[in-house]
């Protein structure tokens, strides 16, 4: 239950909340909801992506070994490195360190721009021999019919996680100018904290993906 | 009593496993009528005899009742348990058609039926059966799902592009019966009926034989096409009397100057007639949908014996 | 937490009848309309835009029904009905029925029950509501763009290969679940965090129950559906392939992927209607409410249940044998919790002091019309006599006694019993009483022979049909008549409540003992002017009304400053 004593003066605290802890309370278990329809979201795919894998194992051994392993591994570990700093962000905003806070924003949203170069580097190497998804796809080196298939599903779940690892970017260059302007202390870190759970959930499914596309025997 | 109900809302029972059907049917609607007019009395009786008197009215507490609760808990689970034993056993028969059962080759086009025999004859919109033999139909789709029903043998079964689902019965005596599709399949779903004729199984083996002589008759071409017409179910959407009826009718087709919708014209000749039935889509005539499906699977005889055809419709 | 540990006074505070300042007045103009925060403005925004759709949904079944008045063509073709059909479903279930009863009369009553001041969230409420309009706008593009012929299914690969506007249709109702997403998110924030001081579970609204448990059914199938419909757009405009035979993929497949959706879908469109039902049979007669625990938890059991049981849908599409017959078996245990919750309300009566107001009448008819679309349900899920009755008039009856003659009289029922709240005016009751029984008749008259031609074989989604059904279809036009002109009836008496000034409505005309009551009519802007405790069971009618009145001495929720400091940037602290 909400504590009843009203604490005024505080300008983070909206109106219709009775005090800070109710209000970040509120906002986390939000956002913890949140995260649970992203992974029916993405669970979805991964149904399709089970499915198909049943009905059609040796085509996703075939096609896998299309994909970069290396590239797959580097991203796995810049994602990993991503959460670790931006965990670090919020344990910056809990000790009140403005120029932590700022720090460890700047190297999660750089993290997460060497993520989409490579990924824009893997993508252009396969449209360059044709494998583009659904009836776009060229590509002769696989023997299979299905192949198609496996890629567009390819597309769909890293496409998807790309626009997620986008909207991240956008959300935390959003931190960086509200933190530069001084709003997040150790007393209202809400913002800092819900992203980071936003981000974490964005590097594990990335953590999915990266074996179901990339490693697959 | 209930008998009477049962013939005035069910159709004909004409299947080995409709009288099972409707008996589970009676089963429910008689216990869901009871149950029913339970709740109904006690809602009008408590209105009325608990009528609110003045504004001051006290009422006990009733906050729960263990014994109530569970009754109306158990009671239903049994009655459902029933039901659902009931349902599963008439369907593993619906299901399991006997080893024997007369094979028939069903495929669902937009929107006509065609029905393939173990000696190669071919009916449309029209099946033919043993009365009193069990029959398995396996059905495939040539475009969308569609569904095979017929209502008095109680039989439904959706039809798939690329693969095959099966569906089966055995008529109680000969008749006739209507097939719908209840697959919503698009402009022409609700005119793809077609007929059962269950008919004596000597008289069955006789028609077989005699449309295997017809269709072996070396016929004019012309007439061929004209047999294509009813039986690649064309009759369905192109009418010979200029009435549009979901494509364009075919009188006074050839050398038609057709309008396209893309703004584009092209006269209907030879070569035009022969895309169209192979590949519709390439030109689509304004005021039409793209929606046929291609008879690219049509022998170049065949395809020509169409064209034949539509050319004596002026 | 710590509230148990710290010392507070409570004391009475009386209604103020008529208030002079309320929300209605507590702004003007059309942008303190359009970018209010308040939940109560956005529950009657979205109640105007769902009676809108409803009008059109409703306008598009007449043109059916007249259609097929005849058993060939009546006044229009068979591609414009296909599209008739397809908009009349979409229209309703996306835009009307889903948001319904939850963004209408919960967004307004939700808060007010816990007596909270608004919603967890407010702009993020104000967000569901504009993104739901954006999602109707394309909607109504598709519409203007000639339609949709798919049915309101989708289903592939018509849906793939037709040439209507499939993927802006698809693309509205995608862009709508996420309005539904945030709501439910909302909602259960709202509830687990923002009670009143004192009101613990065991004391909340069985309205706050069902909504409760909508949100949670909202919050985990909505994702599926919008997945599904982002393969379905994909498929369009790619070629991806995975619902497309042809290309290795399988059309079951996307059945599957959107009745996991659309089967708890049916209980987001229902279990809100089993809250209003519960307060109003408590409320009208005067008596605690039987089985409280039972009906609140069988909220959640149904929406549990819900989510396992999507393959009835597919008895006869070809899945597999063994799933047939799983789905058959656990579609069965919905009916248990759900004829729990019936006995319940039946039971609640019993020796209670029922007045017969309009309200009450709409939850009587409720009763009777919903266990008629129960044992119906029973009846579809028997897997033997599914075969038969799948995909034929039958299973249209069935829906719309659960759909129509289940939530939209729960809705009508909720309306009228919150009208005075909402608007501060009464109705005309003599009207409101003769419209309910004229739409009851409508109703039945409309879909009664429904049944009787389905169980005789007369498919779903026909244009034409055989003679043989000429004379139930036409009768099923006729009601479809009685129950547009009872819809005409609400909608002049409840137009003329609003503008007359004779009938103001007293905070509490109903004797309720809900939160929602114990403030004036209408609320102020803040719902409460002090901050409401909770001692009792919202349904203890044996304990006097004042001690439903109590809030903590001293507090004081007007904040009148507050628009002013929401448009402010937020200062540095």
């Amino acid at each position: 239950m909400a504590n009843i004593n009203a604490t005024p003066g505080e300008s983070h605290l909206a109106h219709h909340f009775v005090d800070s802890e109710q209000q970040f309370d509120s906002s986390k278990l939000g956002m913890w909801i949140f995260l649970v329809t992203e992974v029916l979201f993405f669970g979805g795919l991964f149904v399709a992506y089970i499915v198909y894998r049943s009905w059609n194992p040796e085509l996703f051994y075939m096609s896998a070994k299309e994909l970069s392993t290396i590239m797959g591994a580097i991203n796995t570990v810049v994602l990993i490195g991503s959460s670790l700093t931006i965990a670090l962000a919020v344990r910056a905003a809990q000790l009140n360190q403005q120029a932590n806070i700022s720090r460890y924003l700047i190297a999660t949203i750089l993290l997460a721009c060497v993520f989409l170069v490579i990924k824009y580097f893997e993508y252009t190497s396969k449209f360059a021999v044709g494998i583009l998804p659904g009836e776009l796809y060229t590509y002769t080196g696989i023997d299979h019919p299905g192949a198609p298939i496996f890629f567009s599903i390819y597309y769909m779940m890293t496409g998807l996680h790309g626009i997620h690892v986008i909207i991240g970017i956008g959300l935390m260059v959003y931190l960086l100018v509200k933190t530069r302007q001084g709003s997040y202390n150790a007393a209202y870190f809400t913002p800092v904290e819900i992203t980071a759970l936003y981000w974490h959930l964005v590097d594990l499914i990335w953590i999915f993906l990266f074996p179901l596309l990339y490693l697959i025997e | 009593m209930l008998e009477t109900i049962n013939r005035l809302i069910l159709p004909q029972v004409s299947s080995t496993f409709a009288a099972d059907v409707d008996g589970l049917f009676t089963f429910i609607n008689v216990a869901s009528a009871i149950i029913l007019l339970g709740i109904t009395v006690a809602i009008i009786y408590f209105s009325v005899k608990y009528k609110r008197k003045s504004e001051d009215d006290v009422t006990p507490v009733i906050r729960y009742n263990t014994t109530l609760e569970l009754t109306w808990t158990i009671i239903p689970l049994i009655l459902i348990l029933i039901v659902f034993a009931w349902g599963f056993r008439g369907h593993i028969d619906m299901r399991t058609p006997p080893s024997n059962a007369y094979e028939v080759y069903v495929t669902a086009n937009s929107f006509f039926w065609q029905f393939t025999y173990p000696n190669g004859v071919q009916t449309t919109d029209e099946l033919y059966v043993p009365a009193g033999r069990p029959v398995k139909l396996i059905m495939q789709s040539r475009d969308v799902i569609h569904s095979f029903f017929v209502p008095d043998f109680r039989v439904k079964q959706d039809v798939l592009p690329g693969r095959y689902t099966t569906a089966w019965f055995q008529t109680l005596g000969t008749g006739e019966h209507v097939i719908f599709c209840t697959e919503y399949c698009g402009s022409g779903h609700s005119d793809m009926d077609g007929m059962v004729y269950a008919i004596e199984p000597e008289e069955f083996d006789a028609w077989l034989r005699e449309q295997k002589e017809l269709s072996e008759q070396e016929l004019p071409l012309a007439v061929l096409g004209q047999n294509l017409y009813q039986q690649q179910g064309c009759a369905g959407c192109h009418s010979l009397d200029g009435n549009v009826v979901i494509g364009p009718s075919f009188q006074g087709l050839y050398m038609d100057e057709r309008q396209g919708a893309d703004g584009s014209s092209r006269v209907a000749d030879e070569d035009y007639l022969r895309e169209s039935i192979n590949n519709p889509g390439e030109f689509i005539t304004s005021g039409f949908n793209n929606i046929m499906p291609g008879y690219s699977y049509l022998s170049e005889d065949q395809v020509s014996a169409i064209i034949e055809f539509i050319k004596e419709q002026q | 937490m710590s509230a148990a540990t710290k010392d507070f006074k409570i004391r009475e505070f009386p209604v103020e009848e008529n208030p002079k300042e309320h929300y209605l007045n507590a702004a003007s103009g059309l942008k303190s309309w359009l970018f209010t925060v308040d939940h109560k403005r956005i529950g009657l925004m979205y109640l105007a835009s769902i009676i809108f759709f409803f009008f059109v949904g409703g306008l598009l079944a007449l043109a059916l029904r007249l259609e097929l008045w005849e058993p060939a063509r009546t006044f229009m073709d068979a591609d414009t009905y296909n599209r008739v059909f397809t908009l009349h479903g979409a229209v309703m279930v996306f835009l009307f029925i889903i948001p319904s009863i939850p963004a209408a009369l919960g967004n307004f009553f939700l808060p007010m029950m816990l007596g909270a001041k608004d919603v967890a969230f407010p702009k993020l409420n104000l967000l569901s509501f504009w993104i739901y309009s954006f999602g109707a706008l394309f909607t109504l593009y598709s519409i203007a763009h000639g339609g949709v012929d798919t049915g309101w299914t989708f289903y592939t690969p018509y849906s793939t290969s037709t040439g209507t506007a499939v993927i802006s249709m698809t693309l509205g109702v995608f862009i709508m679940g996420f309005s539904s997403i945030l709501t439910g998110i909302n909602f259960i924030v709202t509830v687990h965090k923002m009670r009143a001081p004192g009101q613990t579970w065991g004391k909340l609204p069985l309205f706050i129950w069902s909504l409760y448990a909508t949100a949670i059914i909202q919050v985990l199938a909505t994702p599926v559906l919008a997945i599904t419909l982002l393969l379905l757009i994909m498929e369009r405009t790619l070629g991806v392939g995975i619902f497309d035979p042809a290309l290795g993929g399988d059309p079951v497949l996307y059945q599957h992927f959107f009745w996991f959706y659309s089967h708890p879908a049916v209980y987001i469109m229902i279990v809100p209607a089993f809250g209003i039902i519960s307060e109003i049979i408590s409320t009208f007669s005067k008596k605690t409410i039987f089985g409280y625990w039972l009906i609140a938890l069988s909220s959640l059991a149904i929406a549990f249940t819900g989510f396992l049981v999507w393959g009835h849908h597919m008895f006869v599409s070809g899945q597999s044998e063994l799933s047939t017959i799983i789905f058959s078996f656990l579609t069965f245990f919905v009916g248990i919790p759900t004829g729990i919750k019936i006995l319940n309300w039946v039971a609640t009566m019993y020796k209670g002091s029922i007045d017969m107001k309009t309200p009450m009448l709409y939850a009587m008819m409720f009763l009777f019309l919903f266990s008629i679309g129960g044992f119906t349900g029973i009846m579809l899920g028997a897997l033997s006599v599914n075969v038969h009755l799948h995909d034929t008039y039958y299973v249209v009856a069935h829906f719309h006694y659960v759909m129509m003659g289940g939530t939209v009289f729960a809705f009508l029922a909720g309306i009228h019993y919150w009208w005075p709240k909402m608007t501060g005016k009464m109705y005309n009751e003599l009207w409101a009483k003769i419209a309910s029984v004229v739409l009851f008749i409508g109703f039945n008259v409309t879909f009664l022979p429904q049944f009787v031609m389905g169980s005789q074989g007369m498919p779903r989604r026909y244009y034409s049909y055989i003679e043989q059904f000429q004379t139930l279809h036409q009768t099923s036009t006729v009601g479809s008549w009685v129950l547009g002109l009872g819809f005409i009836i609400v909608g002049i008496y409840l137009t003329i409540s609003l503008f007359s000034k004779a009938n103001k409505a007293s905070s509490n005309p109903w004797g309720a003992r809900a939160l929602e009551w114990m403030s004036s009519s209408p609320p102020p802007h803040h719902n409460f002017n002090h901050t409401p405790v909770v001692l009792h069971n919202p349904y203890d009618f044996h304990k006097p009304i004042s001690e439903f009145r109590l809030g903590i001495d001293g507090s004081d929720n007007h904040h009148e400053h507050t628009e002013v400091a929401q448009t402010q940037p937020a200062e540095k602290s």
